[in-house]
């Protein structure tokens, strides 16, 4: 049981000349959730249908649970659970016989009443698959992926589409799947999601790793470079807030009414910025000392230009 | 929103992984394809109540011209057409159009990530297949007698051979279609081509009433070759194995060029 759950190194895959993946690798310990993130078109949903054996890699090497995920895809499949991005169900099916349909491939599945009621689709178990919410189809979706007792899932963008409720319920779902042993793959863009819920959060940008490491570690400052965020009335004028620091600090207004202190944070700095700010009749609101959040990384790493 | 308190029992989902039986995977797979048909208000308006219709309409009307019907009553010539016209309409017509919409809606990206067997999910929407053209067949059929029809029994063999082989050369066109276009295009595709068979291609007129050139194409056509070999069967008790072979030539093209062209996704 010590080999780990899914192992990736080196792994390519082009379409046409254009290139989906370039070398990632990444390594999933068994019983431990890691969170893939990247912009749209980064990889992520290449990485992990070749992981699933739905697609054959370029280059690289894959090992799901020590087993080659395309030559041996038959026997793979009943030992993990798949929650694709997109993926559906026949426009007309019910609710509960599309679950029944799934739990009837494994050998021992979860109750389907019992999960349906879990995620809240007990009054929608004979409801058409194509009258439900796109939320309701992601919970649908996510329970054709648990029901057979997987031992591995994957999980593409598992709370696109949820209302809050719906993503919360899924998180306290997905912290016990791990709890109880299940190994988790999971793409997203929601930071708050990989901080919450990843042991391991692995950043992909065109095709390749830019960062990985706990939550802790991405966001651990490096060295010197803390900053102090605070969220102020938009357009202060922040040359002021700089003559008043000693020198060496930046002062920047990261999105109207955002303002951003950076370099070595001290308790006389906070006083001098709460000072500054007292003296100009400001209440700085959200004063926040010390690491970067998940998304400051993210976006540090990857850009802020769209893609597409 | 649900009945559930909030908190899993630890254990609940510890890994228990394994294959189901295959047996009651395919058993499953059936009827939920089977239930799917019988629940779908337009499969039922092309597969049975179209079919309906023009049987007693035929029958009961006097439509079908005296210089077609030879030595038959109305419905001696209108039953075995009937019987052709249901199975193209659910093996090919209503075929089509479910899969053009299923791959529509993921359900093959959904159950491709589940345990279940390719052969399982083929096998499944094959004898679902069956089960409507079985209930098809009993409908009809039971119609038909009430309505007067005596068919030579020695020729039901027979028939069923062709039932079956026309499930098959319609079955691949109908996946050929379905598998290969987009699912409002099939949709209008699979539709037209139901009335052009229907009134062009040998079934609700008898190829030798068509134009020359017209009733040579109807002849080698699925639904003329069947509605042809199910009437020499049912109303003369004869052999009809150019009827059947016509059909798997169909099908073998028809699947050929499907194992091409299909995509699932």
């Amino acid at each position: 049981m010590s080999e780990p759950a899914l192992q990736i190194s080196g792994l390519v895959k082009r379409f046409g000349s254009a290139v989906a993946v370039d070398g990632v690798g990444l390594e999933l310990p068994r019983g431990t959730l890691l969170a893939l993130l990247g912009p749209n078109g980064a990889g992520k949903t290449t990485t992990v249908e070749i992981a699933e054996g739905l697609q054959r890699p370029d280059a690289g090497t894959v090992r799901v649970l020590g087993l080659d995920p395309h030559r041996d895809r038959a026997r793979l499949r009943p030992r993990i659970g798949v929650m694709p991005q997109g993926g559906g169900a026949y426009p007309g099916v019910r609710t509960a016989e599309m679950l029944q349909l799934v739990a009837s491939c494994a050998a021992d599945p979860l109750d389907v009443r019992w999960l349906l009621d879990v995620l809240g689709l007990a009054k929608a178990a004979r409801t058409p698959f194509k009258r439900l919410s796109g939320g309701q189809q992601q919970r649908l979706s996510l329970a054709c992926a648990i029901v057979g007792r997987p031992e591995l899932v994957f999980l593409d963008e598992p709370t696109a589409g949820m209302d809050p409720q719906a993503r919360r319920l899924v998180w306290d779902l997905l912290a016990a799947l791990r709890a109880d042993g299940v190994s988790i793959l999971l793409t997203t863009h929601l930071m708050e999601e990989a901080e919450t819920l990843a042991d391991q959060v692995v950043i992909i940008d065109r095709g390749r790793v830019v960062a990985q490491g706990s939550p802790a570690e991405l966001t651990a400052s490096d060295g010197d470079a803390e900053q102090l965020t605070f969220r102020a009335r938009p357009g202060l004028d922040v040359g002021l807030l700089i003559e008043a620091l000693p020198e060496g600090y930046t002062v920047t207004e990261t999105a109207p009414g955002s303002y951003r202190v950076t370099g070595k944070i001290d308790p006389q700095v906070v006083s001098t910025v709460t000072a500054w700010c007292a003296q100009h009749g400001v209440l700085a609101e959200q004063l926040h000392v010390g690491s970067k959040d998940l998304e400051d990384v993210f976006l540090e790493l990857t850009g802020r230009e769209l893609r597409a | 929103m649900t009945t559930f308190d909030g908190s899993f029992r630890p254990g609940t989902f510890t890994p228990a992984p394994g294959r189901g039986s295959t047996w009651r995977m395919l058993r499953t797979h059936a009827k939920v394809e089977t239930l799917l048909t019988l629940r779908h208000g337009e499969q039922i308006l092309l597969t049975l109540l179209i079919p309906l219709a023009l049987l007693i309409g035929m029958t009961v009307l006097d439509l079908v011209p005296a210089d077609q019907l030879d030595d038959a009553d109305p419905v001696g010539w209108t039953t075995p057409r009937i019987l052709a016209l249901a199975v193209m309409s659910s093996a090919f017509t209503g075929q089509a159009i479910a899969l053009g919409f299923d791959r529509k809606y993921g359900v093959f990206k959904r159950l491709a990530a589940t345990a279940l067997p390719l052969w399982v999910l083929i096998g499944g929407r094959i004898v679902a297949g069956l089960c409507v053209a079985t209930l098809q067949v009993l409908i009809l059929g039971g119609v038909a007698a009430a309505l007067g029809f005596r068919p030579v029994l020695a020729g039901v063999p027979m028939a069923v051979v062709l039932v079956l082989a026309g499930i098959v050369g319609f079955g691949a066109l109908g996946v050929l279609l379905g598998g290969s276009l987009r699912a409002e295009i099939v949709l209008a595709v699979a539709n037209l081509l139901w009335f052009v068979l229907l009134l062009a291609g040998g079934i609700v007129l008898a190829p030798e009433s068509l134009p020359p050139g017209l009733s040579t194409v109807a002849e080698f056509l699925p639904s003329g070759a069947l509605a042809e070999g199910l009437r020499a069967a049912l109303m003369h008790g004869a052999a009809a194995w150019d009827s059947v072979a016509v059909l798997v030539v169909w099908g073998v093209v028809g699947a050929g060029l499907a194992t091409r062209t299909t995509k699932l996704t």
